[in-house]
């Protein structure tokens, strides 16, 4: 009935699905890190980089960066629909919610190059 | 006891105000509309829809000390504690997020254009048998608790997502007849209804909220039906 603009999954259902997937996710990922900063017990640098810099973290780091992106993308694009329309700002919606959007998105692409390159640069 | 009453005439006023009113109640425990009578005995220019006066026709849905409901069968009582001993007055205004026409008097056009959109009747392809479709108890029983919506739009008008986006978001009363018929074995439109729905607005708009839930004077529960909706789309769409 609506046709979608901008976002990530093309259609409602996905988006949802997204949004839920990547909450999960985090979570997982949240209990699990509490987890084990409470049983490591004395960490120094040099165990927490060999902790993070095994295979198995890589991609946990990996997944996490990309369900954050994926999450705030989806959270963020229905904020802007909801309020940066007509109702608020009249003819210059459109483009109020243009700008908005793309920097958002900017950054999401900054931070999600960021995070992989912390993860897989090694060094 | 003090009523404080949203006014609003396009033509005369620049903008709404709020108008106090003192109506003797003679410490009865009355329902909102009959104290919207007394005050209209004082001043004829008010306006207001009514009609059935008790919970039937959904034409005197307003917002009473901030909660929608119906002013025919919400009890002073009931409307905020204080309200009915007079240690608060009772502030009256009409449903937020539609138009106004004038006092209490909404413009609904937004809210029946959605209604219309999620074609609120019977559709079916296969012939259509000698005497009625039939139906076992418990296929009936499956439209329980949908079929009893009056339109009242005090769900919808409650909603959040319904106040941002009135065109794209269907809102809680369109979701719940959405669901009435799909869930009614004697319709058979249900892919084509389904296929409507998964846009990013049209139903996922919602986001559980339950402000519908809370307001609806019939004691409906639009939230489950849309719950219900995404599940069937959902099994659909993987
Ligand atoms: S549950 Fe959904 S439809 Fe109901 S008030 Fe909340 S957002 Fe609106
Ligand atoms: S679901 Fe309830 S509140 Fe909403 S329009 Fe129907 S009767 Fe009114
Ligand atoms: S007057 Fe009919 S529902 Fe209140």
């Amino acid at each position: 009935m609506v046709t979608p603009v901008t976002s990530l999954g093309r259609n409602g259902l996905y988006d949802w699905l997204i949004q839920r997937v990547s909450a999960v996710i985090i979570g997982v990922y949240l209990i699990f890190m509490l987890g084990y900063l409470m049983t490591a017990g004395d960490l120094d640098f040099a165990s927490w980089k060999a902790f993070m810099g095994s295979i198995c973290m890589q991609i946990a780091n990996t997944l996490l960066v990309i369900a954050v992106a994926a999450h705030t993308w989806v959270g963020l694009w229905g904020v802007t629909t909801d309020y940066l329309t007509s109702l608020t700002f009249g003819k210059a919606a459109t483009g109020v919610r243009l700008i908005a959007q793309v920097a958002i998105a900017l950054a999401l692409v900054v931070y999600l190059l960021w995070g992989l390159v912390l993860i897989w640069g090694g060094a | 006891m003090k009523v404080s009453i949203y006014r609003y005439n396009p033509e005369t006023d620049r903008e709404p105000s709020m108008k106090e009113y003192e109506v003797d109640t003679q410490g009865k425990d009355l329902m909102v509309l009959d104290i919207l009578a007394l005050v209209k005995e004082q001043d004829q220019s008010l306006a207001y829809r009514r009609s059935c006066r008790e919970g039937v026709c959904g034409s005197d849905g307003m917002n009473m000390n901030g909660k929608n409901g119906l002013a025919c069968i919400t009890p002073l009582s009931q409307v905020a504690p204080g309200v009915l001993e007079g240690k608060k007055p009772l502030i009256l205004r009409p449903l937020p997020g539609l138009p106004v026409i004038r006092d209490l008097v909404v413009d609904m056009g937004m809210f029946y254009n959605q209604y219309e959109k999620v074609q609120p009747y019977l559709q079916n392809n296969t012939p259509a048998p000698a005497i009625e479709r039939l139906q076992s108890p418990e296929e009936r029983a499956k439209i329980d608790g949908l079929y009893e919506c009056i339109l009242c739009a005090c769900c919808s008008t409650s909603c959040p997502s319904f106040w941002w986006n009135p065109d794209k978001f269907l809102g809680p009363a369109a979701l719940l007849q959405s669901y009435r018929f799909l869930a009614d074995s004697r319709d058979n439109a249900t892919e084509e209804r389904l296929s409507k729905l998964d846009d990013p607005f049209s139903l996922f708009r919602c986001h559980g909220i339950m402000n519908c839930v809370s307001v609806c004077p019939k004691g409906l529960n639009p939230t489950r039906a849309i719950g219900h909706i995404r599940s069937m789309l959902l099994e659909r769409g993987i």
